[in-house]
């Protein structure tokens, strides 16, 4: 007997309370990153100011809800009005708000950002709404609906926003159906291939071999992207419920989810998320009722990056060293334990309940031919609104980076994605679209969802060796094109950043990058070159000073800047000598100061306090000057 | 809801009790990378003792043993020091400058990346993405993260955690 429908309406009740609620509701955005900005503090002073006040109010922790660079976030909803954002609040600020809002119905606007209710509530006078707002308005949230919405700790939450709908749906269908469906919707594998999850999913069910396994893919190695972390923190039973779906369609009984152990809370809200499910009929024996089973398994990985690639993430799950092995046979045939396994990356599993609960033709509404559906992107680096975002596939990269990102903060320069395997792309690439083969062809990747943005004091050879450091240390040293010619890629940028390398190099710097992408065993090594090709071939210019000139025009380069002080602006107030702490600088006070290079660590902390400290005159430069070999 | 400290917190407090530790596990092969993470969470690091126990706990050999955790690098073998550092070497990170902050604070301390100081109360680490790229360049001491953090604010940060 299915009981979804009675756990729903249950839960549907219980959302409805919380709607109208007789009390205040105050939601904080409590993810990694709002804890990091300090909502763990704003939570305290909210508790201690409604204790002391005697005011009577929910508070409700909630998930990642997008413009991190507005962290800590504090909403609060007033009965029968729209919640209200507010944005950087830190302690004292947050008990100034609640002390104004719920004693004098004061809802100080000047702190306000936004609002999410209609237009016209007289408490909401003069704030845009907060989907208005020019991050969120050109962005699609379908996988991160729920991200900052509902409590993420609480089943009844998710269950009432039509969670677990997608699964009841696709355990009244056949797995075939269920199949052919996600075909027509055109699904892609969102961990960075792009490919179709269906057939994947088709040469499973049809392997020989049992039991069959499903894995979730939650090891984000990139350095710098935090998609998949922020989903299962503000959303973890989209995640599991996309797990259950996946299950059911290529015939699993048990699922696993592979993630970082680093990532504690997304780890605590799954094993809530886990036990609730269990209580609720959703694990175990007999789904809903159903003749369905299934069970889920955490594994916690190493956090290698190199685990990320399926045949690794298997060895690393079955407890051995990460190392990848030569396909075929493929996973979906030969996978975990030697048996047919499904992995899937975190986002493709989040997109399933909608997907499986509104029909392939509703997803097929967002995107582009071909390249259907959203995409969520951790948007970081020099960009003026960072956060997490979701787009619409086929979206240009320059309504990412400008218009949801507000641009850089100096000259635009470049945009990475897909991290160390994707590659850099310039200014004149601003028109891509973004969707697989685009991006593909402009030699970079889709990806998992990792987007730098750098501007003009980033150097492209500094970038391309500081991704090839990475993946030259994270080479798992199987295969010898990836392992040594990663090493060597590595010497011949350090000798470049050095302005120790002849322009020759660069011809040998190709040759070693086409080499290590041809010839390496995996994904990693196969993408590892990307940064340096693609800043090769973008940012040539850039190389050659480097090689020609010994010049580094971003001054990023340490070895090829010097540090020194205008005489002519330094007014003499002695906090550069204070702070340098190789007692670099010397000079009498109301004196110019002057810079022995010789002890000089090009540390910038001169730099920072002559321009940011009020009293100083801004005096000190750094740069790089040319010079011919 | 606090993530379980980190490894410096409760290094050497309580006597090492492994039979307490591999209570939730079945004693299978593929649990091992669970198993050394909670060995490294409670004793802060994975000494010889430790692969000893879980060698005997698995039945693998402690070659086997050492061979897995030495491939992860968030596995250490060497008592951590007692503050933790760890600059955040991410992507947003670095390109806000993070290599300045690492290298000021190697020069600070007078060790390099991944040592403890001689009296062992600092330990420093580098770290791949903290998961708040959009206040990099971040450095996390402890369980604190020091968002946007400014080399010159490195010397007050670390005295601040005395
Ligand atoms: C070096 C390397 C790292 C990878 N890292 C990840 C990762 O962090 N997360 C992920 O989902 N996929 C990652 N992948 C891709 C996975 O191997 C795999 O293709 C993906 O999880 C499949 O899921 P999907 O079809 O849903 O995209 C990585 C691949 C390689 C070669
Ligand atoms: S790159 Fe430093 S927190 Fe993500």
């Amino acid at each position: 007997m299915n009981n979804f429908p009675a756990i729903q309406a249950a839960a549907r009740q219980q959302w409805a309370r919380l709607e109208a609620s007789p009390v205040p509701v105050i939601y904080v955005g409590a993810a990694t990153c709002g804890l990091a900005a300090g909502a763990g503090d704003v939570l305290h002073a909210i508790r201690q100011t409604l204790t002391e006040r005697q005011v009577e109010a929910r508070v409700v922790p909630v998930g990642c809800i997008g413009p991190c660079y507005l962290e800590p976030l504090m909403d609060v909803r007033l009965p029968n009005h729209p919640r209200i954002t507010y944005a950087n609040v830190d302690p004292a600020r947050a008990r100034r708000i609640l002390e104004r809002l719920l004693l004098h119905g004061d809802p100080s606007p000047d702190l306000a950002f936004a609002h999410f209710g209609a237009n016209g509530d007289p408490l909401t006078a003069g704030l845009p709404r907060f989907f208005d707002t020019p991050m969120l308005r050109h962005q699609v949230r379908l996988v991160l609906r729920n991200c900052g919405f509902i409590d993420p700790e609480d089943i009844e939450h998710y269950l009432a926003n039509e969670g677990y709908a997608g699964l009841n749906q696709a355990l009244g269908m056949t797995p075939e159906d269920v199949i052919g469906l996600v075909k027509e919707a055109g699904l892609r594998g969102r961990g960075g291939a792009g490919f179709p999850t269906w057939r994947k999913w088709q040469i499973c069910r049809g392997a020989a071999g049992t039991p069959k396994y499903v894995i979730c893919n939650c090891s984000e190695g990139d350095p710098g992207a935090f998609m998949n972390r922020a989903l299962i923190e503000g959303d973890p039973h989209a995640v599991l419920e996309g797990l259950l779906i996946a299950g059911f369609a290529i015939g699993a009984s048990h699922g696993y989810i592979y993630i970082n152990s680093d990532y504690h809370l997304a780890i605590a809200r799954l094993r809530t998320a886990i036990a609730q499910m269990t209580a609720h009929g959703l694990l175990g024996e007999g789904v809903l009722g159903t003749d369905f089973s299934f069970g889920i398994t955490l594994k916690e990985g190493g956090g290698a990056f190199v685990c990320g690639e399926e045949t690794a993430l298997i060895a690393s799950c079955e407890g051995r060293r990460g190392m990848p092995r030569s396909r075929p046979p493929f996973p979906a045939i030969a996978g975990l334990n030697g048996r047919p396994t499904i992995i899937n990356n975190v986002e493709t599993l989040g997109t399933l309940p909608h997907l499986l609960r509104n029909g392939a033709a509703w997803y097929r509404q967002f995107g582009v031919e071909g390249n259907y559906g959203t995409k969520t992107f951790s948007l970081v680096g020099k960009v003026r609104r960072p956060g997490l975002i979701e787009v619409p596939l086929g979206i240009r990269l320059r309504q990412i980076v400008f218009d949801i990102g507000g641009g850089s903060w100096k000259r635009f320069k470049a945009v990475q994605t897909g991290g160390p395997s994707g590659g850099c792309l310039s200014e004149e690439f601003l028109d891509l679209p973004v969707a697989y083969e685009a991006m593909a062809e402009a030699g970079s990747i889709m990806g998992s969802g990792g987007m730098i943005v750098v501007d003009e004091d980033t150097c492209a050879v500094d970038l391309a060796l500081y991704f090839l450091r990475f993946t030259q240390a994270e080479s798992c040293g199987k295969c010898s094109p990836c392992r040594v010619g990663t090493w060597h890629m590595v010497r011949l940028l350090e000798d470049l950043a050095a302005g120790r390398a002849q322009p020759e190099d660069l011809a040998k710097l190709q040759n070693l990058a086409e080499t290590v992408k041809r010839a390496s065993l995996c994904g990693l090594g196969q993408t590892a070159p990307n940064p340096v090709l693609t800043t090769l071939r973008h940012f040539r210019t850039e190389y050659l000073q480097h090689a020609k000139e010994r010049h580094c025009a971003a001054a990023a380069c340490k070895e090829l800047v010097e540090y020194r002080i205008d005489p002519a602006r330094c007014n003499g107030c002695q906090r550069c000598i204070e702070v340098c702490p190789t007692h670099a600088i010397a000079g009498a006070r109301s004196e110019a100061h002057r810079i022995d290079l010789a002890l000089c660590i090009k540390c910038k902390a001169c730099y920072e306090v002559c321009r940011y400290d009020q009293l100083a005159g801004n005096a000190v430069i750094f740069e790089s000057r040319r010079s011919q070999q | 809801m606090n993530p379980p400290d980190t490894p410096t917190a409760g290094a050497g407090t309580d006597p090492p009790d492994y039979q307490e530790l591999f209570r939730q596990f079945k004693g299978q092969e593929g649990e091992l990378i669970s198993i050394l993470v909670r060995v490294q969470e409670t004793f802060g690091y994975i000494s010889e003792e430790s692969v000893r126990q879980i060698s005997q706990f698995l039945r693998l050999s402690e070659n086997q043993i050492f061979g897995v955790a030495s491939f992860f690098s968030k596995f250490r073998f060497d008592e951590p020091g007692r503050k933790s550092i760890k600059v955040c070497m991410g992507t947003a990170c670095h390109v806000h400058g993070g290599g300045f902050l690492s290298d000021t604070l190697g020069w600070q301390l007078g060790i390099t990346v991944g040592q403890s100081t001689k009296d062992k109360r600092f330990d420093f680490q580098r770290v791949n993405c903290l998961g708040c790229c959009a206040l990099a360049p971040v450095v996390q001491i402890n369980e604190k993260i020091h968002a946007r953090t400014m080399v010159t604010q490195l010397k007050e940060i670390l005295q601040n955690r005395e």
